[in-house]
């Protein structure tokens, strides 16, 4: 039997009374995860989640950067643990993997030096008059659904299964860099075989595809692509993924992380444009999906209240694949019931 | 095709499948003091054509040997055959034979045509 080296590494994920804090790009990018996890955890588990209106940045772009210093990240990270305090909550759930990469740091560099934490505490305190206590437990929200994936199966309405062949749904899953990498104990399998996601995919009915490029960053890297001149080294990470998962023929791409989100799906439109090239046989591109849109279309939730409709591969030929029921009327359909203008159709990229 | 204001940069990756092995083998043939060759870098310093154009030696030497072979003829049309390079190799390894020998192997031309014969000095 083949060796699963990730079951020697399982981390500790709190099993109630979370505190979410929101990611700065997601709401543009793919704006209907977020409120999806909420629903799951609430709707689904019956968990008790704070949602707090006054949270903001981690700074995480800005630091990855090089144009916020790490004391002001410290004390922008203390400000939301404050919030997380004053709100009674000790489990700390950022959605954003560039998020929960800082306060690993911050909470490892305070476990080393207490100085930089009394540091943040009189910054804190000089700029806000506020407090913090630190988490008890920090994960990511992908953990969680990862803790609750046999739970969450029975109510599923969908399985990842082809229901054309018959065959399980082929799965590339993509792992935030930030999530494993820099404390490889903070990730479920830690950096090298992280299965935080290949764990949802096998409980659900898929197949993990295991390719060459599966660990290769997705492109995002920051400085990478802040300047425009500099974007092609950003999209040459993108490319090299994915030709290396071309031959295998993947049904759809699994992230856990915003920045992976956004590039390994909008960068399929942008070498579509430059080089007229798709990675799929048909010419739509392969969807990328968060894990909080595959949970919620697998439970049943409407497509475009999940937001599927925003992301540049469209995913029709996906849920046609999957049998999800959806209606192609309303897929521009604001939440008024009046019909939103169309997007320009790309040049290269099929769409229906 | 839409301008995006930047290009995919290329990939740097050696495919080892992409080595001939055959290709080593013929060169160690024609010029065995190839063999001898410690990649110094000594060649490429000295080269004159290196001094006016992006002609390099060592990258080429290391560019056939790893089995990335795209425009490698071009680049080695760009040597002059001054033979400056045999002078300062520290290993006594005859770099001008090494270049059109490249070239002949380059252009498709076996071994066995040469066998026997006296292969340029």
């Amino acid at each position: 039997m083949e060796k699963r080296f990730w079951n020697e590494y399982q981390k500790e994920i709190a099993d109630d009374h979370y505190f979410y804090e929101r990611s700065c790009i997601r709401q543009t990018f793919f704006p209907g995860s977020e409120a999806a996890f909420l629903r799951i955890l609430r709707d689904e588990l019956g968990k008790d989640i704070c949602d707090n209106p006054h949270q903001h940045t981690c700074t995480g772009i800005g630091y990855h950067s090089d144009v916020v210093p790490f004391e002001t990240t410290m004390t922008v990270v203390a400000r939301l643990f404050s919030l997380m305090t004053e709100c009674g909550y000790e489990n700390y759930v950022p959605s954003c993997v560039t998020s929960f990469g800082v306060f690993s740091e911050v909470l490892e560099k305070w476990e080393h030096n207490p100085a930089l934490m009394d540091q943040a505490r009189q910054y804190l305190w000089e700029a806000t008059k506020r407090e913090f206590k630190t988490p008890k437990n920090i994960v990511h929200p992908s953990d969680v659904i990862y803790k609750f994936r046999f739970e969450l199966k029975p109510r599923m309405k969908y399985q990842l299964i082809n229901r054309y062949t018959g065959q399980p749904l082929r799965v590339v899953e993509h792992i935030g860099c930030h999530y494993a990498k820099i404390f490889p104990d903070r990730g479920i399998g830690k950096a090298e075989f992280p299965y935080v996601l290949a764990g949802m995919i096998e409980a659900w009915g898929g197949t993990v595809i295991d390719y060459p490029e599966r660990r290769h960053c997705c492109g995002f890297g920051f400085r990478q692509y802040l300047i425009q001149e500099n974007r092609g080294y950003s999209i040459a990470n993108t490319k090299k993924k994915f030709q290396s998962m071309e031959p295998y023929e993947p049904d759809f791409i699994l992230t856990n992380c915003p920045g992976c989100n956004m590039f390994l799906d909008k960068w399929q439109y942008t070498i579509a444009e430059m080089e007229h090239k798709t990675y799929d046989k048909e010419g739509y591109g392969i969807p990328v999906l968060t894990y909080e849109e595959l949970t919620g279309l697998l439970l049943g939730y409407d497509p475009w209240t999940l937001g599927l409709q925003l992301h540049q591969v469209q995913c029709e030929p996906l849920l046609n694949k999957i049998g999800i029921v959806y209606k192609p009327d309303e897929k521009y359909k604001g939440i008024s019931g009046r019909l939103l203008p169309r997007p320009e159709r790309p040049e290269c990229l099929r769409q229906d | 095709m839409k301008n995006f204001g930047f290009t995919i940069s290329t990939g740097r990756s050696i495919n080892l499948d992409e080595i001939r092995e055959e290709n080593i083998s013929k060169l160690l043939e024609m010029v065995p003091s190839y063999k001898w060759c410690i990649g110094c870098g000594g060649c490429t310093a000295t080269c004159s054509a290196g001094a006016f154009t992006n002609f390099n030696i060592r990258k080429i030497h290391n560019s056939f040997v790893r089995g990335q072979y795209q425009g490698l003829d071009k680049e080695l049309q760009q040597c002059m055959l001054c033979g400056k390079c045999l002078l300062v190799c520290p290993r006594g390894v005859n770099t001008r034979s090494l270049i059109v020998n490249m070239r002949r192997i380059l252009a498709g031309v076996e071994a066995n045509t040469f066998k026997g014969k006296e292969v340029i000095q």
